[in-house]
């Protein structure tokens, strides 16, 4: 069935089709071997499957998936990630040492063979579905290798033909000092790492954590850092053959039968992070207007709390502070109009002139109302969740947006958070522990029940509040909704409405 | 990807009101040109159309010049100038067409002596006088560039990258996907305002020779590291006119990378890190990475001259903290703080000696001598090393200001700065527009006197038609070929410009002529 997929080339084109789009133009069928646990995912499958197995294989490849990006939005740190994992894994997607003999590994290998090319074919339409996939099935990619023993690591990395040189003796004892400040203090070791060079383009990563020797555009690389070469290239070639595999779906003129399961797959992958939109997140009744956000900002989450109060102090915020916390206003329903007039009042040191020359703009675009066609149509950007603002551009000198939990050293959370009015030493001590364990949304969420203790006591006493509403809170617009609603619980028309409910 | 969008911000709006917006009047031609004109004509002929107007460098008489422009654009509010402000229409018209090296500039980007895609793609944004902001122009020559220039009289002009196609084309290509950056030199922006927590003797937009000694620790940080762990070897250092420096690595290795290596350069250099809340800014895995130890070994001798005696920067006693706040071990810290409350005003060379003083005088019992070592290197660093604007670097489409350009706060010129000489660079020093012009009429009146000066000039000159002239006699055989910033205090600059240029140049010619050879060679078997 598959081998259909893959032969529905235009006839006339099958003859100018280039090399590299082989894997599209020659349908062959083609035993294949599978002499490695780990596989590059070089040569798409060939065989028949079953419609049931097709579907199958990927919604459990999927499931796996989804589980590891739901681990990275949770900051879990590696190993935490791996055991996690090894239940899931074995259960929907389990892949055994050449070691283990088991006469399951040539189907298991199959079968992890096939789902990543049936995904591949489902994420492939969008380049935002393209560069989820790529990271997630790098992530799996990352944890297998590592899982993986060393011989049969050895092996496999051997068996992909990747170009590096080893590192002379004599080059080695030149560059001795350089190279021992990378392997640490522990002696002795320096000796037996073996180390390799290669152009430093091909090992951006460790370059960019300095984690290699550069000289003179080579990157000294140890033999114990060879993984993430080998993880690097795996990215560059799936990155580089979801582009292919873009290419040729509108080929893929199947359509009544596995159109609508690819089509299924990919609505079926969606985070946290994607599923966030204004309509879930506006809150009825409520006043959102521009004199009225400070009286609301007691209800924000401590990173927005602070872009205000940084705002308020010195009438101006920086690019990315304005960006977060206009795109954080919109999530909470403020107009573009009054988001203006917000901006406009809070940079009161500067001109009408100065103000409609160098901020306007960007507010307008954040909501979509000026830009390119992309921009507009989709009315700017989404809200950041906490996901993009823990990881994406920490703060600089003089800039105040990002997340407390992680950009400030101990002594300013705590002073940050005593003057947003926590004393509360046990809360502080457990925002303490959070920081430290790395588990910042932790620390947010500690905080928020210790706001809003006595609103969640009642709401739970009356049974007002459904699961969904106690779940971890991962958007700072989620934040300011609950806190809204919980705080307004006794008032108005909010009350009646929930009570009947 | 969402401020790669703001950034590239689709300038669609803009570019209405652009069009709307009336065209700066042309240069009015020069009064007695008829002559002269026609012998343009006859240069036309040969290869340089640029000659054109350096023909008549000095012909228009400078002192009218404050007259002649009753409608000075009303402009944004700026320092006053001598008698102009830098961002005059007059003064640039004049800039541009008798300073600015257009074709350097052109060869420059172009990487040939003959046109080719890397220019004529290549993006230009300009900040036209009524402040309106032009993205998306490109030129296919340098005289093209420059006869628009002086049409636009732009304020400002920033480079960008160069695209698959031309940029003015972009809404013509049949899907927008393929309308992409492909090249660009990769560039470092720092700025002394990101000095402001260490500094002392300025802040804000204000420089002065203390603070500009940050700017060298930059260099040699910056430079080093690009040179000798990357090899890049086309390093061009700019003055930015007012309160930075960039850098452009031009190699052409370097100019195609994706902005994946771009980041990894770029956090590569990074080590100051953490905004205003993040406390100690220094946090470094040991042993140090070969790069910091280099670093820490070429700032250590300006930590204690321009940093320490100098800036001094723990003078007073909220800054002192801190310092203390950057060091470990409660008790040492205490012994510190309770020594400096009771002599207020110690410097801080005698703050930092106190520190080893008071460690060996066995204030602490706990004290690790290891830690406090690295806390020291971390401070050392936190107050020389590099702090790079590292978003400037990390993206492929970022616009930077050209070299070049007027500083329209200061009317100081955009100049490359010789790495060689960067301890004798003083950006006080660099000349205003203003004052390039005034140099142009005193240079006018020597001449005059001597006229023998102008054949040494002769060697330097790049027109190939200087004989017509000649022929001519009368007063246009006065006016040399001698370009005008060659009459200028911005000589040295446009020469180490050139010789830059035809460095690059050098070598892309070389990597090509070998490239082909190689090529003749694999036909052969």
């Amino acid at each position: 069935m598959l081998r259909q997929d893959f032969s529905r080339i235009d006839p006339k084109r099958r003859n100018v089709v280039d090399h590299r789009k082989k894997q599209f133009a020659d349908p062959a069928y083609k035993e294949t071997a599978y002499p490695h646990r780990l596989n590059f995912y070089a040569v798409p499958p060939t065989a028949d499957i079953t419609l049931e197995q097709f579907e199958q294989w990927a919604i459990d490849r999927l499931r796996v998936l989804a589980e590891l990006e739901a681990c990275s939005f949770r900051n879990k740190s590696p190993t935490e990630t791996a055991d996690h994992m090894k239940p899931l894994l074995e259960k929907y997607l389990p892949l055994g040492f050449n070691s283990s003999n088991s006469p399951k590994l040539s189907a298991e290998r199959q079968k992890d063979h096939y789902s990543h090319f049936i995904l591949r074919l489902a994420f492939a339409s969008t380049e935002d579905l393209r560069r989820r996939f790529a990271r997630v099935e790098t992530m799996l990619f990352r944890l297998r290798l590592n899982d993986d023993t060393a011989k049969e690591r050895n092996e496999f990395v051997q068996s992909l033909n990747l170009e590096w040189d080893p590192v002379s003796d004599e080059e080695r004892r030149g560059y001795a000092s350089e190279l021992a400040a990378l392997t640490g203090f522990r002696k002795g070791i320096q000796e037996e790492e073996t180390w390799f060079k290669v152009d430093w383009e091909r090992v951006p990563d460790l370059v960019e954590g300095r984690r290699v020797f550069l000289r003179a555009g080579k990157a000294y690389v140890p033999s114990r850092e060879s993984t993430s070469m080998v993880i690097a290239e795996f990215t560059k070639r799936l990155e580089r053959s979801l582009e292919l595999t873009a290419r040729a779906l509108p080929r893929l003129d199947e359509d009544d039968r596995l159109t609508p399961i690819l089509d299924h797959l990919s609505k079926n992958f969606i985070t946290p992070d994607a599923s966030y939109s204004s309509s879930t997140s506006s809150v009825p009744d409520a006043d959102i207007s521009a004199k009225n956000v400070d009286a609301l900002s007691s209800s924000f989450p401590l990173c927005m709390q602070h872009l205000h109060r940084s705002l308020r102090r010195d009438a101006h915020l920086k690019h990315f502070g304005r960006l977060q916390y206009t795109l954080f206003l919109k999530g909470i329903g403020l107009n573009l109009e009054e988001c203006l007039i917000f901006w406009r009042t809070s940079f009161h040191k500067i001109t009408d002139d100065t103000f409609n020359k160098e901020y306007r703009y960007n507010v307008r675009h954040s909501y979509g109302d000026v830009g390119g066609d992309s921009n507009r149509r989709g009315g700017g950007y989404s809200p950041f969740s906490c996901q993009k603002i823990l990881t994406e551009h920490p703060p600089g000198p003089g800039e105040a947006h990002g997340c407390p939990y992680r950009h400030f050293n101990l002594e300013n959370l705590t002073a940050l958070l005593q003057q947003v009015g926590i004393a509360d030493r046990s809360v502080l001590q457990g925002v303490k522990a959070d920081k430290e364990a790395q588990k910042f949304h932790m620390a947010c969420n500690r905080v928020f029940e210790h706001v809003h203790k006595n609103e969640i006591k009642r709401a739970k006493d009356d049974g007002i509040l459904t699961s969904a509403q106690l779940e971890t809170i991962v958007h700072p617009n989620e934040y300011f909704k609950r806190s809204y609603l919980l705080k307004n619980l006794g008032k108005g028309g909010q009350d009646v409405k929930m009570e009947e409910a | 990807m969402a401020d790669e969008s703001i950034q590239n911000g689709d300038s669609q709006a803009s570019n209405n009101d652009i069009t709307m917006a009336e065209p700066a009047p042309l240069p009015s031609a020069s009064n007695g040109g008829d002559v002269e004109v026609k012998e343009v004509k006859l240069e036309d002929l040969f290869a340089d159309v640029d000659s054109e107007d350096e023909e008549f460098p000095s012909s228009r008489p400078q002192e009218t010049q404050p007259s002649s422009s009753p409608t000075a654009a009303p402009g944004s509010p700026l320092e006053i100038g001598i008698s102009l402000k830098a961002s005059d229409p007059e003064i640039l018209r004049s800039f541009y067409q008798r300073l600015f090296p257009w074709r350097h500039l052109f060869q420059w980007l172009n990487h040939s002596p003959t046109p080719t895609n890397d220019f004529a793609h290549r993006e230009f944004a300009l900040t036209l006088q009524n402040d309106v902001w032009r993205r998306y122009m490109s030129y296919p020559t340098s005289d093209l560039m420059r006869k628009e220039m002086l049409n636009l009289l732009p304020s400002r002009i920033e480079i960008g990258p160069v695209y698959t196609t031309n940029p003015r084309d972009r809404k013509t290509v049949r899907n927008a996907s393929a309308f992409k950056p492909v090249a660009k030199e990769l560039c470092f922006d720092i700025d002394l305002t990101d000095y402001d927590e260490i500094r002392t003797c300025c802040d804000k937009a204000n420089i002065c020779q203390k603070c500009w000694r940050f700017m060298v620790m930059a260099v040699k940080v910056v430079d080093a590291a690009l040179r000798e762990d990357f090899g890049f070897k086309h390093i061009m250092w700019v003055y930015s006119g007012r309160r930075g420096i960039h850098a452009w690595v031009c190699d052409k290795k370097v100019r195609t990378m994706d902005d994946q290596k771009r980041r990894a350069v770029a956090n590569y250099l990074e080590v100051i890190k953490g905004g205003a809340q993040g406390g100690k800014k220094v946090n470094l895995r040991r042993p140090l990475h070969p790069h910091i130890s280099r670093s820490l070994d070429l700032l250590a001798p300006y930590f204690q001259t321009d940093v320490l005696a100098t800036q001094d920067p723990w003078l007073d006693a909220d800054r002192a903290a801190h310092l203390l706040t950057l060091l470990p071990d409660r008790p040492l810290t205490t012994a510190l703080q309770n020594k400096w409350d009771a002599s207020p005003g110690r410097s801080s060379a005698a703050k930092w000696a106190d520190i080893d003083a008071v460690a060996k005088s066995g204030a602490s019992k706990s004290l690790d001598a290891r830690q406090l070592l690295e806390a020291k290197q971390d401070v050392v660093l936190e107050y020389t090393y590099p702090r790079l604007d590292i978003e400037v670097s990390k993206k492929l489409n970022h616009l930077l200001k050209s070299p070049f350009v007027i500083h329209p706060g200061t009317g100081r010129v955009c100049v490359p700065i010789d790495p060689r000489r960067l301890e004798e660079f003083d950006p006080l020093a660099v000349p205003t527009v203003q004052e390039l012009l005034a140099e142009i009429d005193e240079w006018k009146e020597e001449a005059e006197g001597g006229g023998s000066g102008s054949e040494d000039h002769h060697t330097v000159k790049e027109e190939n038609a200087p004989e017509i002239k000649k022929e001519d006699g009368g007063p246009a055989a006065k006016r040399t070929n001698i370009q005008d910033w060659e009459k200028t205090s911005l000589r040295p600059y446009v020469e180490y410009f050139r010789s830059f240029v035809l460095t690059l140049m050098k070598d892309e010619r070389d990597a090509r002529v070998k490239r082909e050879r190689e090529e003749a060679d694999g036909m052969e078997f």
